[in-house]
């Protein structure tokens, strides 16, 4: 017997996708039962709870989680964020219900070793409900009370050797694409490079010294699989410089329809035969290239990597070989000023792992530098910039001028150009000036 | 209960503490086919919707098996899901950014077997525990936030809305008929945890009435000059107000100011803005964030609001799945849904998918509103 009627989320229940509902009532039924016979360290009711207090703000149309709360681990100013119901005495399973980030392995590969501890320590210290994964990366524990906050962060980095992902004004756990491991298109080992800089910015992640949250992103090529250059302060796409490779034999096989296109991905739906020239040809934004004597031409200088003729055909064409990467800044959700687009910070830089990756780390700490002494509290990135300007953050990153870092030059003349900048300076003599001009 | 101690003594609280050592490094976990071909892959298939087929360099061949979740997840899900990745996989699994799963086999013969497995698990109110779809040029699973379940900004649940969309549009999450990829994602408020703002189709939670002020607590909780700061609009200042003969030091609010953001009460819990008839969902569309063809692009509000119908928001899955099948329809083979709308004029796809255009439509926030208005005599009848 239920301990709560839910009759508004029960409705939740039918409908093919998979229901959150079902899944929280049939952890519910087994902690009641616990045949391990834990002991368990927070309320065994506690999803009945949740889903009572759910089920209120399904009637209500309004939250019942009061703001905020500062919970954590000791040294440590984020990975936790205190979390309280507001109808503590209807629903006390949910009274205090912390979430803990915990830092996820790069690209969410997982066995099911690591799986199975950390559900054990959530099975007995947390509410036995989990997101995989909040939107930023990290792995969301749900619900915990604070005597359980230190014991658990004591339990995941002493048997996990795992540690918590970040919170609060600070530097938010980095995520990157899958790349290597799985994806031909890879341009670096985004994995890598985003477990590099993870460690390596270990105290910026854990004591906030920002204005506000920091984002990484690391996709391995222009299709932006996590989003780097929507979703990242600094996003890191994966590109190349020299010529798409092409396979003409490759390219004969998809013009003959031996092989599907766009790797199979339409087979949904009769599209009718694959024509190069209306799929691929026409469609190149930089109409770089043609289709003569069953080959594929290519005026490589033209392309804009944009991964089209790629995608539509993986087998016949190939990434480049003089790979690197392009730094995007400032990308954000609307609060405060509105959403931005990362904007092309540093349109090629090496990756490369023999210097520590160097070169990054180099345009990371002076961006973050100007931004620490700039920002305002609670100013992202993005929004500083477009305060001061992207030539002010180029010119503090040192990462030098290039017009492919504009769209298009600059609309208005009212250039603020600076004494230095002109000859003679500006200082003047006004009886000087009145030699030539009288009052 | 009893406390049961992992060993951490608050009394020291420093001694045997390990800080710092970030997540485990990703090759522990890699599947020994895919820790072998790293790097070295030549091509992938997609193979039927939800199984893809990996080729490495070597000729090796990875087949992945994908399915969709629910994102909240327990503790007895998870526990099942290893079970599926050890009987099959090794046990090993992967998740994708969209909250996906993907088991990674070696033969097609295993693979379609752990398919069959799959779509033969049911809860047991009746829904697929693992769905296999999610691929190619349909609809993947929904990237999403927390909604009613377990934050306090809130305008709308998370989990609600994206299971009575995904209801909705599961067809097209199994099966790959569309003229491409469409990516819907979710965020319950405007901090958008979820960035739902370069999605091809985006549920949002908005608020629609100002803060009501807590005069009597707002000083004792909140510091006044950072809830006045906070305001992007500034739209708060401090005021003093006077109740029952007690003066309260506390702040006003110039209501026709206030864009319903939230920002203020993120600093000062004393300025809440939830409210059950003023609080629903806008819908957004046109957003991409890959560079294939065109570029990345912002999501556009082309539904200012549709009120919360819980538990199933009828009129936003009906508003969607209008938006997805005309879209399905009309676009050409790899047009995004926001290319689509371009290219045809939005005037054009206000039209066909049956959507109303109001003021509430044309921006007014700020510089960037003005770059949205129209600045030709190219437009359409
Ligand atoms: S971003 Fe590119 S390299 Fe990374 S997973 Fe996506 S397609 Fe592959
Ligand atoms: S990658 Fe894009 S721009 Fe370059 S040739 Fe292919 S379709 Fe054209
Ligand atoms: S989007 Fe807003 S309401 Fe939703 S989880 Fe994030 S902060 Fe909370
Ligand atoms: S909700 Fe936003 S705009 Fe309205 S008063 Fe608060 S901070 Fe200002």
């Amino acid at each position: 017997m239920a301990k709560h009627k839910t009759p508004l989320l029960d409705q939740l229940e039918s409908g093919p996708w998979p229901s959150f509902v079902s899944d929280i009532k049939q952890e519910a039924e087994n902690r009641a039962k616990n045949e391990k016979g834990l002991d368990y360290q927070v309320a065994v009711d506690c999803p009945e709870d949740l889903l009572g207090v759910l089920e209120m703000s399904y009637t209500d149309g309004e939250t019942h989680w009061k703001h905020g709360g500062i919970v954590g681990v000791f040294g440590y100013g984020g990975g936790v964020i205190g979390r309280y119901c507001d109808q503590p005495e209807m629903f006390p399973g949910v009274a205090h219900f912390h979430t803990v980030r915990v830092a996820q392995p790069t690209g969410k590969w997982y066995t099911t070793d690591f799986l199975r501890q950390l559900m054990d320590i959530w099975d007995l210290r947390g509410s036995g409900l989990t997101n995989m994964h909040g939107a930023t990366g990290d792995i969301v524990m749900l619900g915990t009370t604070t005597p359980q906050l230190e014991e658990i962060f004591w339990e995941l980095t002493h048997d996990m050797n795992n540690d918590l992902g970040g919170s609060g004004s600070n530097l938010r756990t980095p995520a990157a694409c899958m790349g290597m491991s799985r994806c031909e298109y890879a341009c670096y080992d985004s994995q890598e490079l985003c477990y590099n800089l993870t460690q390596e910015y270990q105290d910026e992640l854990h004591r906030p010294a920002f204005p506000y949250k920091f984002k990484f992103k690391f996709d391995a090529c222009p299709n932006g699989c996590v989003a780097a250059i929507a979703r990242s302060d600094l996003g890191f796409l994966g590109t190349w410089k020299d010529p798409i490779k092409i396979d003409q034999e490759k390219v004969a096989a998809y013009v003959g329809g031996e092989i599907a296109p766009n790797a199979g991905a339409h087979a949904g739906r009769d599209w009718g035969a694959f024509d190069i020239q209306k799929e691929v040809v026409d469609l190149c934004p930089s109409q770089c290239l043609s289709y003569e004597g069953g080959k594929l031409v290519m005026d490589h200088k033209e392309c804009v990597r944009c991964m089209h003729c790629i995608n539509t055909m993986p087998q016949a064409l190939k990434i480049g070989d003089e790979r690197g990467v392009s730094m995007f800044c400032g990308a954000k959700a609307p609060i405060l000023d509105g959403p931005q687009m990362g904007s092309l910070l540093v349109p090629f830089v090496e990756v490369n792992k023999d210097d520590d990756y160097q070169a990054i780390k180099d345009i990371i700490e002076n961006v973050w530098d100007w931004w620490m002494d700039e920002g305002k509290n609670r100013e992202r990135i993005g929004e500083t910039m477009k305060r001061l300007g992207f030539a002010a953050l180029a010119e503090a990153a040192g990462v030098g001028i290039d017009p492919r870092q504009v769209q298009e030059p600059r609309h208005n003349p009212y250039i603020f150009w600076k004494a230095e900048d002109v000859e003679g300076g500006w200082e003047r003599d006004i009886d000087d000036f009145r030699k030539r001009h009288q009052r | 209960m009893a406390f049961i101690s992992s060993g951490y003594n608050p009394d020291k609280p420093m001694e045997g503490r390990i800080s710092d050592i970030g997540p485990r490094h990703f090759t522990e976990f890699l599947p020994p086919v895919i820790a072998k071909n790293f790097g070295k892959w030549d091509y992938h298939e997609i193979l039927e919707p939800g199984l893809l087929c990996h080729t490495g360099v070597s000729g090796d061949k990875a087949y992945t098996v994908r399915c969709g979740t629910a994102r909240l997840m327990t503790v007895t899900h998870i526990r099942e899901i290893c079970d599926i990745a050890d009987k099959f996989c090794g046990g090993f699994l992967r998740f994708t950014t969209r909250n996906n799963i993907e088991f990674i086999l070696e033969s097609l013969d295993e693979a379609k077997e752990l398919m069959k497995f799959l779509e033969a698990q049911k809860f047991e109110g009746g829904s697929y525990k693992f769905p296999v779809g999610g691929t190619g040029a349909g609809v993947t699973n929904i990237v999403h936030t927390q909604g009613w379940v377990h934050c306090h900004t809130p305008a709308t649940d998370a989990s609600g809305t994206v299971k009575a969309t995904m209801d909705a549009v599961f067809d097209d999450f199994k099966e790959m008929k569309l003229p491409a990829p469409v990516r819907i994602s979710m965020a319950c408020c405007l901090n958008m945890c979820g960035a739902v703002h370069c999605s091809d189709i985006a549920i949002l939670g908005i608020h629609r009435k100002p803060p009501i002020i807590d005069h009597k607590y707002l000083d004792n909780l909140c510091e006044i000059p950072l809830a006045v700061a906070a305001c992007p609009t500034g739209a708060v200042r401090p005021s003093k107000v006077e109740i029952d003969g007690e003066t309260y030091k506390t702040v006003a609010i110039k209501e026709e100011r206030c864009m319903f953001c939230g920002n203020c009460y993120t600093m000062c819990p004393s300025l809440p803005l939830s409210d059950g008839e003023g609080d629903g969902i806008a819908i957004m569309v046109g957003g991409k964030i890959s560079n294939r063809l065109t570029k990345p692009a912002f999501s556009k509000v082309v539904v200012p609001f549709v009120p919360n119908e819980p538990p199933r928001w009828p009129t936003m899955t009906k508003v969607i799945k209008k938006i997805l099948d005309t879209y399905a329809a009309e676009a050409n083979k790899y047009e995004r849904l926001g290319d689509w709308a371009n290219r045809i004029g939005w005037e054009r796809f206000f039209e066909k998918c049956d959507l109303e255009f109001s003021a509430h439509l044309i921006d007014d926030f700020r510089d960037p509103a003005y770059y949205t208005w129209r600045q030709t005599s190219q437009f359409k009848w």
